[in-house]
């Protein structure tokens, strides 16, 4: 086997330009694979560590009558903070949220949003909830950027908020716009205005109450509370979760393309190979070599195309992929758009996995290539190869 | 010429499926080889020069008869079996050399060798033995396509010689080489010949290998017109 490899590795490289050709275009194969995997691999890890930063934390308590897809419901869902859950809260190791529908009017126009209230001395998630201190006689609230921008908002701004409170009575109130947070996480942007969360539930009535509880992000388990489910953090990621292997099919998509073409190539000089050196193959075969020798051979000749790539993608593969993970690519907030968790730059994540599994894919898939031309060796009949006749 | 008898050939025939029907390359060839001859199979082109030599070579198996080749039967060589009898017993040499392209001089001589495993440094000393035979020396570093047809010839001898097989197969040897390279190859295996006792079988046509063979056997229509024992 030794020598099989030494002959193929000296075949290989003796086949000059024709090697290279393949060499290339299989590093490029190699690398894009490697960068786009290493792409969403990114977002994805990006993704799940803002979701649980600023939305989910370590898993959320649901009021029963909770539906985030039911916006009619919401009146409904809230009630007391429940008593086994109550001194956890109060010490910070959970956050209460209580949330309702409203309308804001800036500058003259109705914005339906979503009311959310939150202590300020939280910790647990990052929204900038101390920013409310100081301010008691006008509703303070806080709004993400983009927000802001599509309504055109800025700190210090005064916009009248509208709400209904628990017997369904309308009231409305001048809200301050206290600050402007910066998140890539849409679902805390977009339509949502943050307030304390005593004021919220003095606003509605509903004093003592929320809608979900945010648990610290800790594995330490969770107790059950009459009147609430608890949803885990894996649940809550779910929707990213399911985008990011939905990307990935879509990703496979394009490794198959980029594969393919890699191992068109292959194939085609394998054959080629086979048609132009069968006076070689035969010669093989006169001095002793066994038809499953010469097949080996042509085979390793070719898996050793993936080898070349390896190398030839680590070295120009590295630097770029590493440039690529320390500079980010710039998306520039395509995501908002749809609702997703994406930053304006995504930093690539390379794991061992990624570039091993990788390797193995291509290094098997150029193997079985390399071997299906070449077991048109083992019909050959050695005298007709001699001759170079073509069988 | 010795007694010992190296290959032995009864009621050989070789048949091939043509478009025009059955063609019989060897139509009942009888003959026996012993160890250390010069020998030439001779005749016309379609005679079953190469056929012959292609069965002895156990590139080829008989349709009917018997071709026992130092005591192995061909027809009866599983594909690996004959492979081991090329690799370890018999060398060959071609009309067009067949030289390994991307190979050197060197590394086209060791091969056989590295084939039968044999060790690096027994391995140099035989390849630099056989080069030494062939006056090549000079020329190790080389590539075939740096090489005249002369001397890819005798890379080819010397490829063939290397691994000191107990015979020789050469097929049509000087048939792409001028008269003097050719005297100056046939030269070279007449003293192959005498000095290592080495057996060797020609398929020729060419006058210029006739004149040097010590047997000739002349086949027609696949069958042997004539076997003789010449003055050389």
């Amino acid at each position: 086997m030794k020598l099989l490899f030494r002959l193929a590795a000296k075949n290989l490289i003796g086949a000059g330009r024709r090697t290279w050709l393949n060499v290339i275009v299989l590093s490029i194969s190699f690398i894009v694979i490697i960068w786009h995997k290493g792409i969403l691999d990114g977002w994805n890890i990006q993704a799940r560590i803002d979701m649980i930063n600023w939305e989910t934390g370590g898993g959320q308590y649901w009021q029963n009558s909770y539906d985030p897809y039911d916006p009619f419901s919401l009146t409904e869902a809230h009630s007391k903070i429940p008593v086994s859950l109550d001194s956890v809260a109060s010490d910070g190791h959970m956050a209460a949220i209580l949330i309702t529908q409203g309308t804001i009017y800036p500058e003259g126009r109705i914005q339906s949003i979503l009311i959310k209230g939150i202590n300020s001395n939280q910790k647990i998630l990052k929204l900038p909830a101390s920013r409310f201190d100081g301010n008691n006689e006008e509703l303070p609230a806080l709004i993400g950027r983009q927000m802001a921008n599509d309504n055109r908002l800025k700190e210090g701004d005064r916009v009248t908020i509208r709400w209904r409170d628990i017997h369904g009575t309308f009231d409305a109130t001048d809200m301050k716009i206290a600050g402007i947070f910066d998140t890539n996480v849409p679902t805390v942007d977009l339509g949502q205005v943050w307030v304390p969360l005593d004021r919220l539930q003095k606003m509605i009535g509903a004093p003592g109450e929320a809608t979900i509880l945010v648990k610290e992000n800790i594995d330490s388990g969770y107790a059950a509370a009459d009147g609430w489910k608890f949803k885990t953090k894996e649940d809550l990621l779910k929707s990213i979760t399911d985008l990011i292997k939905i990307k990935s099919v879509g990703g496979i998509v394009l490794y198959i393309i980029l594969l393919s073409l890699a191992m068109l190539a292959i194939f085609d000089t394998q054959v080629l190979s086979i048609f132009r050196r069968q006076k070689e193959i035969g010669t093989y075969i006169a001095l002793g070599m066994t038809r499953g020798q010469v097949v080996a051979l042509f085979t390793i000749e070719g898996s050793l195309n993936s080898v070349l790539a390896g190398l030839l993608a680590a070295l120009y593969g590295i630097p770029f992929l590493i440039f690529q993970a320390k500079t980010g690519i710039s998306i520039s907030g395509a995501g908002k758009e749809y609702g997703l968790a994406l930053a304006d730059r995504i930093f690539p994540a390379y794991s061992l996995g990624l570039v091993l599994t990788t390797i193995i894919l291509i290094m098997i898939t150029t193997t079985i290539v390399s071997y299906l031309p070449s077991r048109r060796i083992a019909k050959m009949k050695p005298t007709e190869a001699l001759r170079g006749k073509l069988q | 010429m010795e007694n010992s008898t190296l290959i032995s050939i009864e009621a050989l025939k070789k048949h091939f499926l043509t478009a025009g029907g059955r063609f019989t390359a060897l139509n009942g060839i009888d003959l026996t080889i012993g160890k250390g001859e010069f020998t030439g199979v001779v005749g016309p082109s379609g005679s079953g020069k190469t056929t012959l030599l292609n069965i002895i070579g156990s590139l080829d198996s008989p349709s009917e008869g018997k071709a026992i080749v130092l005591g192995q039967s061909i027809s009866d060589l599983n594909p690996k079996q004959a492979a081991m009898l090329r690799r370890s017993r018999l060398g060959f040499i071609f009309q067009s050399y067949n030289l390994l392209p991307v190979y050197t001089v060197f590394e086209n001589v060791e091969f056989p060798l590295l084939l039968l495993q044999i060790d690096e440094d027994q391995r140099r000393k035989m390849v630099m033995d056989s080069l030494e035979w062939l006056g090549l020396t000079d020329k190790i570093k080389s590539k075939p396509a740096q090489l005249s047809g002369g001397e890819c010839q005798r890379v080819a001898i010397a490829r063939a010689m290397v691994k000191r097989p107990e015979i020789v197969l050469a097929d049509e040897p000087t048939a792409n080489l001028d008269a003097e390279n050719s005297h100056h190859i046939l030269r070279t295996m007449v003293r192959l010949n005498k000095e290592l006792k080495t057996t060797f079988i020609f398929a020729t046509h060419d006058d210029k290998v006739i004149g040097y063979l010590r047997r000739k056997i002349s086949l027609v229509d696949g069958k042997v017109a004539k076997d003789e024992i010449t003055n050389n």
